[in-house]
């Protein structure tokens, strides 16, 4: 009855299909929660820009259309290779494991390059919240909220690449030493879904804070 | 199963154009459409995403009701509290 247990396949389980999907449906589960995570910074966005249109539009003037742009392609791109370093995986291509797991780091690390460049040019024209937030005109206040809700969204959102980058470093090592085969392949696909669900934040995020009305 | 890799180049392309497309359509002033049009599009990509790239459209059963109660309730949150900030006077 047993007769599929292998060493990858734990105690618990029946054989290996039966550990995949359990494992999928493990981070099915925790993606929920970061839907609703997010939701309510998406619903905290939606409200305040209902109540001051004019100034979400003044702060997202100070935004940089090009650079998001950019940010966007790097991420799908990101996403295609990660979703090809699947494929790779379930097929048990060791190699080409490695090579797509090493291009969408390297993707994730332009990402926040970017985006540093971004944050260390809002920081310098004085636009992150706080004591030294400054911005001519009677819409200040309403103009910080934007800033506000730009720093918290794109930075939760940066947060969870790092952390992904993170394991993404880790599983690359174990792929390398052949740890995932055609049998073997959940753990990539399970960080996949992650790394998507990443990616559909910022589908987002981009269109709603830099495109509201660009000049 | 094993999703043919030419399915993830088109869903890419797919995604690319939709990109485009959206950055095209916030130079035209569409009035309060413009947020409309943009989640509309937005949403669709993601759906891309949902159902290729993280396999959904060939998944279990199961998989569709826990992606579609993460939909649900993020549906609820957005309808109850817009329903309360939009029509207040």
């Amino acid at each position: 009855m047993h007769s599929e247990h292998s060493s990858a396949v734990a105690h618990q389980f029946l054989d290996m299909e039966q550990q995949r999907e359990s494992t999928l449906l493990g981070m099915w589960a925790f993606l929920v929660t970061e839907v609703l995570f997010f939701g309510g910074l998406f619903i905290s966005y939606l409200v305040f820009r209902a109540w001051y249109p004019h100034a979400f539009v003044l702060g997202s003037h100070e935004l940089n259309v090009t650079l998001g742009a950019i940010n966007t392609a790097v991420l799908l791109g990101s996403s295609l290779t990660m979703a090809l370093a699947v494929h790779a995986a379930q097929e048990g291509k060791a190699k080409k494991i490695v090579r797509f797991m090493g291009a969408t780091l390297l993707l994730g690390l332009v990402f926040l390059g970017i985006k540093s460049f971004e944050y260390s040019h809002k920081f310098h024209e004085n636009l992150f919240p706080g004591a030294s937030f400054s911005f001519e005109g009677p819409d200040a206040p309403q103009v910080q909220i934007y800033f506000t809700l730009y720093f918290l969204m794109t930075g939760v959102h940066a947060l969870h690449m790092i952390i992904g980058m993170a394991i993404l470093l880790l599983m690359l090592f174990r792929a390398r030493s052949g740890r995932y085969t055609a049998e073997y392949y959940a753990p990539v696909e399970t960080f996949g879904l992650y790394w998507h669900f990443v990616d559909i934040v910022w589908i987002f995020l981009y269109p709603l804070l830099y495109l509201i009305h660009p000049q | 199963m094993i999703v043919p890799i030419k399915t993830y180049y088109k869903v890419a392309v797919s995604l690319l154009v939709l990109f485009i497309l959206t950055v095209a359509i916030a130079y035209v002033d569409l009035g309060s459409w413009n947020i409309i049009v943009a989640l509309i599009i937005a949403t669709i990509k993601a759906l891309f995403v949902v159902l290729y790239f993280m396999h959904v459209r060939y998944s279990s059963r199961v998989t569709w009701l826990f992606a579609l109660a993460g939909f649900f309730w993020l549906i609820i949150l957005f309808t109850f509290t817009m329903s309360d900030y939009l029509t207040r006077s």
